[in-house]
């Protein structure tokens, strides 16, 4: 088991700088995510840590080793990788068996090790086939048995759900949780999808244009995002960010430094009948889509601020088009004109919390 | 259009008629000729039943040529995927010099052979030859490439492994190149050797590639003829006289055409064990995507 530190850590490929100084520590035993959209550098850092990559500048350190010159086969790190990178040409027995077999470990332990640890992805009765006769998921169990049978200090996981299909991959991330609990090893696990990010870390890196945009837990990150593209990424569906301008007829005495005004879609009241609701950002609007999952319901509405995303737990409202939409002040975050966080206490953004209710015509 | 079931049999017609015209009818003439004493010329055929393979299995010439040409195909074909292998290991890169390497060692392939048999028979000329030149710069005497009996198979051999070696490059190299990345990088996690990494990955994942080139180096090098007619005539002493140019020496200078079919039916049949020895035997060790 092993702490992961990243020190200045920077990564170009020609004049393209991928990774911008990067300070990142990985806590021992985490299960880190480090998740951002296409082309944020999250698989090049992970690279990086594997030792697939080296940094242009900066020093990588697992446990109390400096590793940045390190090969990849000695830094006592297991990989799963997106596409599984199974060897073709070996049985799945084979295929777990060959790191072992570079240790030099003996035959007896490695029997032993194989028996264990297919016995926990429960791979035993497919010992003897090749990867071509397996399924996704069952090669993604090759993948990480081949893993786990190093004993690593430290476990990578590159996208590995992102081939299945959405029932396995729900099925999947239950299991690498359980897995992450029962090893304590420190995972450091990358996705583009924040639903993985959420629902496995306890630690998330949130990475845009090589650039950490915020590291905290899942519910930190959730509840009290650093910036606009945090508070925009994570979520189903992600905080609605309305611009300043469009906002005054409804909010006309906001502070002057706010610049960005947003709230989470669960957190609007929506409703055919407008109520008096003192300290609510109110809104007419009008419904364009309703999206029924059951248990809750998303409508998008549009109004004079903008396109909005509102989530009810209530009935589905089928009669009309015509809503309000109603937001506690104190449920309201507001940014400044680079898109940082204003953390001062929700309503004293608003001078005169005064709901105005204009557009209502 | 109801042709019914004549239908497919139509739409192959042209390609079955092809086919009949330029390979199972010359095919079976040959066979049919083997059975025959024939001058090329005069109108009888002579029915001689199995007495073309009596003969031509006794001949002590045909022996040699028999076994000149299973050397010339064995060492042809092994000292060719070796070399190239080694080469398309090197030249699988991306750079200026390795793009000139590979190109240059291709261009052997795009000349003719009888071009390429004039060239070398310049090079390897005993007394005028740029190769005897280049070793008497080592002190090492003239060596008679072409016109001793010992080295004149092993000249021809050089010849074909030069030849070959830039078009077996280029197939290994796309070969190399369509093993996936990804399992290179989980081999280094798993630190593996350098030497590890090649025999338990890169070879079983090129074998499709070395069987390809494998068949294909024998059969056409069981069918060797150029080289031989221009550089050497199968001599000295007939040490480099192979199947196909006795096939010829037989067929078109002495007029011994049913004797030549013979040795024909006999490299069919060779080529065909071959190929099906292969087919069978190896295509189940070789791994497919």
């Amino acid at each position: 088991m092993a702490e992961i530190r990243l020190e200045n850590v920077v990564k170009r490929f020609n004049e393209d700088e991928v990774v911008k100084n990067l300070d990142l520590t990985i806590a021992d035993g985490s299960f880190t995510v480090i998740v951002g959209p296409s082309g944020c550098g999250k698989s090049t850092t992970l690279r990086m840590i594997a030792g697939l990559e080296s940094p242009t500048s900066g020093d990588i350190w697992i446990g109390d080793q400096c590793v940045t010159n390190v090969e990849p086969g000695k830094r006592n790190i297991a990989m799963v990788f997106q596409n599984y990178a199974l060897y073709p040409t070996m049985t799945v027995r084979k295929n777990i068996e060959f790191g072992l077999v570079n240790k030099k470990v003996p035959k007896v332990e490695r029997e032993a090790l194989i028996q264990e640890i297919s016995d926990i992805v429960g791979l035993t009765e497919h010992l003897d086939k090749k990867p071509q006769q397996l399924s996704g998921g069952q090669r993604q169990r090759v993948a990480l048995a081949r893993a786990m049978v190093k004993k690593p200090k430290v476990f990578i996981l590159d996208e590995p759900l992102s081939n299945l299909d959405a029932k396995l991959r729900g099925q999947m991330r239950r299991e690498l949780i359980q897995l992450h609990k029962r090893l304590g090893t420190t995972f450091v696990y990358v996705t583009h999808d924040q639903v993985e990010a959420m629902s496995m870390g306890d630690q998330i890196i949130l990475l845009n244009k090589g650039v950490v945009q915020q590291v905290d837990s899942p519910m930190n990150m959730y509840h009290d995002p650093n910036n606009v593209f945090t508070a925009e990424f994570i979520g189903t569906p992600a905080m609605n960010i309305l611009e300043r301008e469009r906002l005054e007829i409804f909010l006309p005495s906001l502070l002057e430094c706010v610049r960005y005004v947003g709230f989470k879609p669960e957190h609007a009241h929506i409703s055919a009948e407008m109520e008096k609701m003192p300290d609510h950002l109110v809104m007419k609007s009008e419904i364009i889509t309703t999206e029924t999952l059951g248990a809750e319901t998303i409508y998008t509405v549009v109004n004079q601020a903008g396109t909005m995303n509102i989530k009810s737990f209530a009935e589905p409202i089928t009669d009309t088009q015509k809503v309000y939409i109603a937001i506690p002040f104190d449920h309201l975050y507001f940014f400044d004109e680079k898109e940082q966080r204003i953390r001062a206490a929700g309503d004293k953004n608003i001078e005169t919390p005064k709901p105005a209710m204009a557009g209502g015509a | 259009m109801s042709l019914g079931k004549a239908r497919p049999y139509i739409m192959i017609f042209p390609a079955i008629l092809v086919f009949t015209l330029f390979f199972l009818y010359p095919i079976g003439y040959m066979i049919y000729l083997s059975f025959h004493d024939w001058n090329f010329i005069s109108p009888d055929k002579n029915y001689v039943g199995f007495e073309n393979f009596a003969v031509l299995l006794k001949d002590a010439k045909f022996m040699q040529v028999l076994q000149n040409t299973f050397i010339y195909s064995a060492l042809t074909v092994s000292l060719t995927i070796s070399i190239s292998l080694m080469l398309a290991l090197w030249l699988n890169r991306k750079g200026t010099m390795y793009g000139f390497v590979q190109g240059a060692i291709f261009s052997p392939h795009i000349i003719s052979l009888v071009s390429i048999s004039m060239l070398w028979m310049w090079l390897m000329d005993t007394d005028y030859g740029l190769l005897n030149w280049f070793l008497n710069l080592f002190g090492i005497t003239n060596v008679p490439w072409l016109t001793d009996p010992k080295t004149s198979l092993l000249s021809l051999i050089i010849v074909a492994v030069w030849k070959g070696i830039g078009y077996y490059t280029l197939i290994f190299i796309a070969g190399l190149q369509s093993i996936p990345q990804d399992i290179y990088e989980a081999a280094a996690l798993d630190d593996t050797s350098k030497v590890r990494t090649f025999l338990k990955l890169t070879l079983p994942m090129l074998s499709p590639t070395l069987f390809f080139l494998t068949i294909i180096g024998l059969i056409g090098s069981f069918q060797v003829f150029e080289t031989i007619a221009i550089m050497t005539g199968g001599g000295p002493i007939n040490s480099t006289n192979t199947i196909v140019y006795y096939i010829y020496e037989n067929g078109f200078r002495f007029f011994k055409i049913g004797y030549a079919s013979t040795a024909g039916v006999l490299l069919l049949g060779i080529i065909g064990v071959f190929t099906i020895l292969y087919f069978r035997l190896l295509s189940r060790k070789v791994h497919y995507q």
